[in-house]
């Protein structure tokens, strides 16, 4: 017998099935304390107890069947079923752009895991254009599977493998890239790509999905679908972070990746814009449609030129260039650097700690305006002594930090902590941990931090770069009954 | 004047005498079988002359004749033997809400309803298939796919939150739920499984936003007792309620969300029966056993049943959401001999033509061309719609044979063109049509532009440009499907006992485990605590209340309204006459609660009625008239009732003594007076203030001794 007989079955319950000679996938006549029940044994996902058997009965339903009831089992074994995602060749259109999809891991198409119960990835072009026939209108599509991790175990060592190959593509003259992503942490990659990636001569979308395609309510698809149009058909040369706009299947919007924020834990539409509006909207009728009117336009014809950068010296000499065909790929990442948020009651000794450690950088979340309490001022001068380039954001999401208000910021300043304008935490931690694999000279980090890329920094909050209506107002009631969710 | 005539009545002389005429040459065939060859040729040509001269079915006769030649009979005719000819196999999903105060995944309250135009807020889903965890995908899900509807949410902020609409993962499971589908799986002697698997099971209509319903099975295997039989029941499983539909038109599809993730039990019994009485006596007998819990919800839409239906060489059709029982055998019945009729069809066209090799034609008309009148086309025309004629070779007679009483074989068209092609009803004409909305000289048109051949059958059709497609599919798909006989799908019931298409059946394919909620143990000693709370079973209630000499009549409000439980309790806690309280409650709260029927009315106020009679030791014939006042003054007390009803003490001896003098003064009307007569005479003077006071019974015995 082989192990995998008996998938996923731990004690009591492993012992039961060897007692009765009954397997996984068996169709096994039970007799309990309970009744009799009837069906297939199927595996046992891994984290629940071993105090159960699973069986999939005639009607196509799981139960659990108490092995302290069992009181006999027959059993006869079946073959093994195959689960596969039919795959169909993705049809070659000539005149459509040529679309490259990152895989790193997201569920754009899925399928389930007997083992964890959870979702397993469809990815070949084969897999997804059965799963999203449609995706053939939009682009010709070649894939690539990066690396699978789920999206909270993505760190800099992916960043960084993710912009070498946006590089490469992007010399191969690529039309528009898209990579799958995990949400959670979709907003980080986008922002490491930005400073990674600079310059782009094409679009290179970021997409998720937040309900799995094993779903006939998935928002997978259209995101897919709306990716690949930015991709392929879009002239946004930016790295894009493609979410739904509304929880509705209408449009979606195109973010820009330092600016974009997960909002919510489980909507459709959690991904907004912070501080400004999206770059775009985008639906499969009318293609990208801007909403701001300076971004990076494609560049269609031309050298594709990439010029790799590691130093600070080449970075800045590459920047008084200013060459517009020549894409500046920056793959350098260190990754001592933490996010610290800033609670009442605080001790210094977690700053202590990152010091011991030898940490080179700290993003401050501070409250209001970006402070902490008086408490921490000794660490954090100590911490800027013992060499740690600290920066200051804000817990509220939106607004600037102004550090100059109270005395409190004006004395941490002091302390050399650096005000990150309206940087959100995560697109400022991103960015001092990039800035610190160029240089370590405190000046010298102070410019990167401080010079926008792409919006991490914006100059000004347009009136309607901050919107959270409370719903219960007649007004906000009656927008919300106007427009689709 | 002759002319006229002529031209009007010479067709359809004509006509009645082809068939008759043909009619007349099938015998002449049968009867000499040795010269069948011969009269084959003879028949063929004498047939292709009627053809060539008239070529014309009279659908109406067609219908007819072919509703006889399956052997049709009504309900009320039909007999068992009519059942076991056709093999009549019926099975049910019978449903019905838990009265909890949440709904089932989420904290919303459970039993607060909006109506179609009371919303906060519309959301846009589109659904789309998914692949099955064996990696196939559903047959329903494709056809739902390719209908590509536009759903539309209408979200009243009371009754449906974000869970409802698919962007927040599930709650933990309704306690309060699970532990009242329990108790109905307990009572429905099922076998309760050890642990509970949510399982999704898909639907793509819109119905759930998520595109699939949470349900899980609590217990197998049972069985309910009827009259004459035990049936058994395959399993019982507590889901999610769906949403309801506020519209259906064209590609955009309208539903309110209250009554969605409402908890909800399905109980299945295997197809074991085999009339439609049984049908229905196996639903109520469900009924009242879910109700006989005191656990669920009553009420309309509160209970809904899916109920399966096959013939001998038929299939498995559900036919799904039966609001009122009293519908379910009708719609079985007929359901039952559309399959037959269905199985009439498949045996002419295979005998006709091959499967393998027929095809179907269309092509596109020029609206210019033809002289409409009918509006439904005449207005599609002028909304720019494309008008379509589609030659069913070998079809003739087909299309208006008998399916169902007042539907023939080409309402299974219109039906498919409705839901998965879109096309609102009236969407097709056809050659066949009972009532002739496209002329036949159009259709003669028709067949010569499609070529048509004399056993073929025409339909017509008008659609958006962008639904043709689809629509020329449907129809080819349908035709082909009659050579196999009856096609698997789901129909909706009409209250007339007919049935429409609905979906396509969908397959055990639609079901997935749901990867967002961990199994529920169900440990022995909460299992065998519930078992405490079950009621006696229904069968035993019944048999009770026979002893007990209830009128049977009465039974079915009772068990509907689960009185049981109380009458007995006023029966024995009372010690009351259980005939007396079964009758009271049976027929004179019957009445009253049809009297007043949009008054709510505590039941348990009888008890307390009965308790304060006794306390205060009135007699209970006043009971029914303080019912009725309590009825109109829900806020009065027992006391203020009686006082409304001027009710005053007097001894019984009192009562009595009038009875001589009442008997002096009785002077009779009627010359053959009986004994009785004056009796009722007496009573009635005596009876108002007597209510109360002495026993109408006991009081008619005093009046017999004078």
């Amino acid at each position: 017998m082989s192990e995998e007989n008996f998938q996923g079955y731990k004690k009591e319950a492993l012992e039961t099935l060897k007692k009765y000679n009954a397997h996984v996938w068996d169709n096994a006549e039970i007799d309990t304390t309970r009744g009799h029940f009837s069906g297939k044994i199927l595996p046992r996902a891994e984290n629940t107890d071993s105090k159960h058997i699973v069986v999939k009965v005639i009607t196509g339903y799981n139960i659990g069947i108490d092995v302290d009831t069992i009181t006999d089992i027959k059993s006869h074994a079946v073959p093994q079923p195959k689960f596969q995602i039919p795959e169909k060749e993705f049809p070659y259109t000539k005149g459509f752009p040529h679309v490259k999809l990152l895989g790193t891991g997201g569920t754009i198409a899925s399928r389930l895991d007997y083992r964890t119960g959870a979702v397993i990835p469809a990815f070949s072009p084969g897999e997804l254009y059965g799963a999203v026939p449609e995706l053939a209108d939009i682009c010709n599509l070649d894939t690539e599977k990066i690396f699978a991790v789920f999206s909270e175990n993505m760190s800099p060592k992916e960043y960084i493998a993710l912009a070498n190959k946006i590089g490469e593509e992007a010399k191969n003259g690529i039309d528009g890239i898209v990579i799958g992503h995990g949400t959670d942490t979709l907003a980080h990659t986008a922002t490491a790509l930005t400073y990674m990636c600079q310059n782009l001569p094409m679009p290179v979308i970021l997409v998720g999905s937040q309900r799995s395609s094993d779903r006939p309510s998935s928002d997978a698809a259209l995101n897919l679908m709306h990716a690949m149009t930015a991709a392929g058909h879009g002239d946004i040369a930016e790295v894009l972070v493609c979410m739904f706009g509304p929880t509705s299947d209408e449009y979606g919007f195109l973010h820009r990746g330092t600016r974009v924020r997960k909002m919510h834990s489980s909507y459709r539409s959690t991904f907004r814009t912070i501080g400004d509006t999206p770059v775009a909207t985008v639906n499969r009728k009318d293609g990208v449609c801007p909403i701001k009117e300076e971004y990076n336009h494609r560049r269609k014809h031309g050298e594709r030129k990439v010029e790799l950068i590691t130093n600070l010296e080449d970075y800045k000499a590459s920047i008084a260039r200013n060459d517009h065909n020549t894409m500046r790929l920056v793959p350098t990442f260190d990754d001592r650097v933490a996010i610290l948020y800033y609670y009442p009651g605080m001790k210094p000794d977690v700053v202590e700690s990152l010091i011991e450690r030898g940490y080179k950088g700290i993003v401050w979340n501070g409250t209001g305006l970006g402070h902490v309490n008086k408490g921490m001022f000794d660490v954090i001068q100590k911490a800027t002594e013992a060499g740690i380039h600290q920066y200051m954001s804000v817990q509220t999401i939106w607004g600037y930090t102004h550090m100059f208000v109270y005395d409190t910021g004006r004395d941490l300043m002091a302390r050399g902590i650096i005000p990150a304008s309206n940087m959100l935490a995560e697109s400022a931690y991103i960015k001092l941990g990039w800035a610190l694999g160029l240089t370590h000279d405190r000046e010298e980090v102070k410019k990167l931090m401080l010079t926008p890329i792409n919006s991490e920094i914006t100059p000004r909050e347009p009136y309607n770069g901050y919107l959270v209506y409370q719903g219960g107002t007649p007004e906000v009631e009656e927008f919300i009954k106007k427009v689709h969710k | 004047m002759l002319i006229k005539f002529i031209f009007l009545y010479f067709p359809i002389i004509f006509c009645r005498f082809s068939y008759f005429f043909r009619s007349y040459i099938k015998e002449f065939c049968t009867f000499g079988s040795q010269k069948v060859e011969n009269l084959q040729l003879i028949k063929s040509l004498i047939n292709k002359l009627i053809i060539n001269i008239v070529n014309k079915i009279n659908p109406q006769e067609n219908y007819e004749s072919s509703q006889k030649a399956i052997g049709y009979v009504s309900r009320k005719e039909a007999r068992q033997s009519d059942y076991d000819r056709i093999g009549f196999t019926s099975g049910l999903e019978v449903h019905q809400q838990l009265k909890t105060d949440h709904k089932l995944f989420c904290r919303c309250s459970a039993g607060v309803f909006q109506k179609p135009e009371q919303y906060d807020a519309e959301l846009f889903r589109h659904m789309r298939p998914t692949l099955s965890e064996m990696g196939e995908y559903d047959g329903t899900a494709l056809m739902e796919f390719k209908t590509k509807k536009n759903i539309i949410y209408r979200i009243d902020n009371k009754t449906a939150c974000t869970y409802d609409v698919d962007d927040t993962p599930p709650f933990p499971i309704n306690p309060q739920a699970l532990q009242y589908a329990l108790e109905v799986a307990l009572a429905s002697k099922l076998n309760i499984v050890g642990e509970v698997h949510i399982t999704r099971k898909q639907y793509l209509d819109g119905s759930i936003p998520a595109g699939f319903q949470r349900t899980a099975i609590l217990g197998i295997e049972g069985e309910i007792p009827l009259k004459n039989k035990k049936v058994r029941l395959i399993q019982l499983s507590i889901e999610e309620d769906a949403c309801r539909e506020v519209s259906d038109i064209g590609h955009t599809r309208v539903y309110r969300t209250d009554r969605l993730g409402m908890p909800l039990i399905e109980t299945v019994t295997y197809p074991e029966m085999v009339n439609p009485d049984e049908l229905k006596e196996a639903c109520d007998y469900i009924r009242f056993l879910n109700r006989s819990t005191g656990r669920v919800r009553t009420g309309i839409g509160a209970g809904r049943e899916d109920v399966n239906v096959s013939c001998t060489g038929g299939t498995r059709i559900e036919i799904k959401g039966v609001a009122h029982t009293k519908w379910i055998p009708e719609l079985s019945h007929v359901e039952c001999f559309r399959q037959w009729a269905l199985l009439a069809i498949k045996d002419q066209l295979n005998k006709r033509t091959d499967k393998n090799t027929w095809a179907c034609k269309a092509i596109e008309l020029n609206p210019k061309d033809f002289n409409f009148y009918y509006t439904p086309i005449v207005e599609a025309i002028k909304r720019g719609e494309k008008l379509y004629a589609v030659n069913l070779p070998h079809f003739a007679g087909m299309l208006s044979h008998f399916t169902q009483p007042g539907r023939p074989f080409y309402d299974e068209f219109a039906g498919r063109l409705k839901v998965i092609a879109c096309l609102e009803k009236p969407n097709m004409a056809t050659n066949e049509d009972l009532d002739d909305v496209v002329s036949s000289h159009i259709f003669d048109k028709i067949q010569q532009l499609l070529n048509a051949g004399e056993n073929d059958a025409q339909i017509l059709f008008w659609a958006p440009e962008a639904d043709v497609p689809t629509a020329l599919e449907v129809i080819e798909e349908r035709a082909k499907m009659a050579f196999d006989g009856v096609p698997k799908e789901t129909r909706k019931s009409m209250p007339d006992g007919t049935t429409i298409f609905e979906r396509v059946l969908p397959g055990a394919d639609r079901m997935y485990p749901d990867t967002d909620s961990a199994p529920i143990p169900l440990e022995n000693d909460y299992i065998e605590q519930l078992r405490k709370n079950i009621p006696e079973a229904v069968a035993d209630r019944y048999k009770q209340m026979v002893e007990w000499h209830i009128p049977t009549d009465t039974y079915n409000y009772i068990f509907t309204h689960n009185y049981y439980p109380l009458i007995k309790k006023i029966a024995t806690e009372l010690d009351m006459c259980p005939k007396y309280i079964g009758v009271f409650f049976g027929q004179k709260l019957k009445y009253l609660h049809g009297q007043y029927k949009n008054i709510p009315f505590d039941v348990n106020r009888i008890y307390d009625l009965f308790a304060y009679l006794k306390a205060q030791n009135i007699d209970k014939s006043i009971a029914y008239n303080m019912l009725k006042v309590m009825f109109e003054h829900p806020e009065k007390d027992f006391e203020g009732i009686l006082k409304t009803l001027d009710f005053k003490r007097i001894n019984k001896e009192e009562v009595v003594k009038q009875i001589p003098s009442l008997q002096q003064a009785f002077s009779p009307a009627r010359k053959d007076t009986t004994n009785t007569d004056k009796i009722n005479s007496i009573m009635g003077r005596l009876r108002n203030i007597s209510l109360g006071n002495i026993c109408l019974n006991e009081l008619s015995q005093e009046i017999s001794k004078h």
